[in-house]
């Protein structure tokens, strides 16, 4: 294969990633413009998820196509509460003072993983694509419902765009962002907000699982990846500014998509973390968020 | 008077242990030691300065590794390779703290995290110079200094307790230190000591080079004393122990980084004889841990009866 039609496989392959990625960090990204909380455990949240999605996917008695769209349904939600449960449970208690909650989110991946670990085993196991479908180039035939993932995400992160900016709970929740002691003086239920916004958060996460997971595999430590690299995005977009985080996962996942595929996935990493570091040091407002 | 009396009283007390215990639990002692160290460095950066680092695994590996390639591809005897293992410890921390001091609160933690991932991403990049992730043996021929071999059960607990109780002294003495209290200083009130003509980042970056200085020859011990040196010591894992290490004995006592490295060792030990899910573990005592004794049990301890302990 030329050159060409390889850099075309490689930008296509990032924008599965971008697209995944940029789900993966809008729910970081909401959780910490909301409610200034750094969730460490977000990558295990998006590890539920997909877990979750084969349990659902190998338990039902449906063709793959259903079962696969129960779990993009029921996955998130599960995964949702979850995070509700943690939020007030633990998060709550302790008034979400950023370096304690840094430490409980922490211990609660650490539980999480440990407890699929447990009820679901060391093993990765596929998950079938809903459907499968191949488009032909001239050059290599590429995945179908690749193609079909970024379309989703495309349609998911629209929607929660719009439920931020149209709806009234998103204005809510952005009151919420901009000063909780006037929100809350207001007559707005600020516990409710958090809660709210951690288990959207961890859902999105869930989400963008439940759509990889078909072409990745479930696998207990899969939350690694995406936590680090939801990180980096979002450091890089600027901390809780939700545009910044999109074009970020654009440009992180292409460019990982690319120089994985010419030199090495490690080396992409390397980069990503290191780009990430001097992003902080020398530019804390992120690179395209706006001055503090 | 009181304070060193007891200090040196610990000390006594777990050179003398090696008599009585047998020599599974002296080995898990002599590995407690070596983590203490590490955590002790942890506590002079997190319980004394303030800095909370998730970054610490890369000054543990940077002392491992330090002291490993040398003696690996060199052929170099373990003596000069221990000390090759401290410098890289703190010369790491220096580096990082260069820049990663220009953050604070939750942006430090993240730079730190990344830096120690980039670290732990490049020893498996350059996984032919390093092992990568397989990790590498230390021949025990290398494992001697002074003609005590080090692979033995007696040498390695002695040569465990020495590296413990220099790190306990002086790190009893730093605190008690005038430059200590800028220290703590920090930690309390970083304005107010800049008012008063301390330059916080001269401080921080002290602080967090002698930090890095007991990561890294914790590290380096350990790489020695138990013969194999990998890439796993980088992870993420390895930095957020010993921050458990501290929270659980109590941030900023000098005492605390033992405790906590000994009960959380064998609080997973006894519950891995019954069940093998330790991380669960780990992960509930740490929420439990913020959650209804963020003092942790020195902490606790020294708010409630004896005000007296450093």
């Amino acid at each position: 294969m030329s050159f060409g039609p390889f850099l075309l496989l490689a930008l296509l392959e990032g924008t599965v990633m971008a697209a995944v990625l940029a789900l993966t960090a809008v729910g970081l990204s909401l959780v910490f413009g909301v409610m200034r909380v750094v969730n460490v455990a977000h990558g295990e949240f998006f590890m539920v998820g997909a877990v979750l999605a084969w349990f659902v996917t190998t338990y039902l008695p449906f063709p793959p196509a259903l079962s696969w769209l129960v779990a993009l349904i029921i996955a998130p939600l599960i995964v949702a509460a979850i995070a509700a449960l943690a939020d007030t449970l633990i998060l709550k208690r302790l008034t979400y003072d950023p370096e304690a909650t840094i430490v409980a989110t922490i211990g609660i991946l650490y539980m999480l993983q440990q407890a699929v670990l447990t009820l679901y085993g060391p093993d990765a196991r596929p998950v079938p694509a809903p459907f499968e479908w191949r488009i032909q180039t001239p050059w290599f035939g590429y995945s179908g419902y690749k193609l079909f993932v970024v379309a989703a995400s495309g349609a998911i992160l629209t929607a929660v765009w719009l439920f931020m900016t149209r709806s009234r709970a998103g204005l809510v929740m952005r009151a919420t962002q901009v000063d909780r002691d006037i929100a809350r003086a207001f007559g707005i239920n600020v516990d409710r907000v958090y809660a709210g916004t951690f288990a959207l958060g961890a859902g999105l996460a869930a989400v963008a699982a439940v759509l990889i997971v078909p072409i990745q595999q479930a696998h207990y430590l899969m939350g690694h990846d995406p936590l680090l690299l939801s990180f980096v995005v979002v450091i890089i977009g600027g901390l809780g500014s939700i545009r910044g985080t999109l074009v970020a996962a654009l440009v992180i996942g292409l460019s990982d998509g690319v120089i994985s595929m010419f030199f090495s996935p490690t080396l992409a990493k390397i980069l990503a973390t290191l780009l990430v570091a001097m992003v902080l040091v020398f530019r804390p407002q992120g690179l395209f968020g706006a001055k503090a | 008077m009181k304070v060193w009396a007891l200090h040196l009283a610990v000390v006594a007390a777990l050179f003398a242990l090696q008599f009585v215990l047998p020599p599974y639990h002296a080995t898990n002692l002599a590995r407690i030691m070596v983590l203490a160290v590490f955590a002790m460095g942890y506590n002079i950066a997190f319980g004394y300065t303030g800095l909370l680092s998730l970054g610490h695994a890369v000054f543990f590996a940077a002392g491992m590794f330090g002291m490993g390639l040398p003696v690996w591809h060199l052929d170099w005897t373990a003596l000069p390779a221990l000390i090759t293992g401290l410098a890289a410890g703190g010369l790491v921390a220096g580096a990082v703290g260069l820049l990663a001091l220009r953050t604070a609160g939750v942006s430090f933690m993240i730079v730190t995290l990344m830096f120690a991932q980039a670290g732990y991403l490049l020893l498996l990049y350059f996984g032919a110079v390093t092992g990568g992730d397989e990790g590498f043996v230390v021949e025990t021929s290398s494992r001697s200094v002074f003609g005590w071999n080090l692979s033995e059960d007696g040498p390695r607990y002695v040569a465990a307790l020495t590296l413990f109780a220099a790190a306990l002294l002086s790190c009893l003495w730093l605190v008690r230190s005038p430059f200590g209290r800028v220290m703590v200083a920090m930690r309390e009130n970083e304005d107010r000591s800049r008012m008063l003509g301390y330059n916080p980042f001269r401080v921080k970056l002290i602080a967090l080079v002698m930090s890095g200085l007991y990561a890294g020859a914790a590290g380096a011990v350990y790489g020695l004393l138990f013969g194999y040196v990998g890439a796993t010591f980088a992870t993420i894992q390895y930095s957020i122990l010993p921050m458990l290490y501290v929270l659980l004995g109590g941030a900023g006592t000098v005492l605390g980084p033992l405790l906590g490295a000994a009960v959380v060792f064998y609080l997973i030990d006894i519950t891995s004889a019954f069940t093998d899910a330790y991380f669960f573990v780990v992960g509930a005592s740490l929420v439990a841990l913020v959650l209804f004794a963020p003092k942790g049990i020195l902490g606790t301890i020294r708010e409630r009866v004896a005000a007296w302990l450093p």
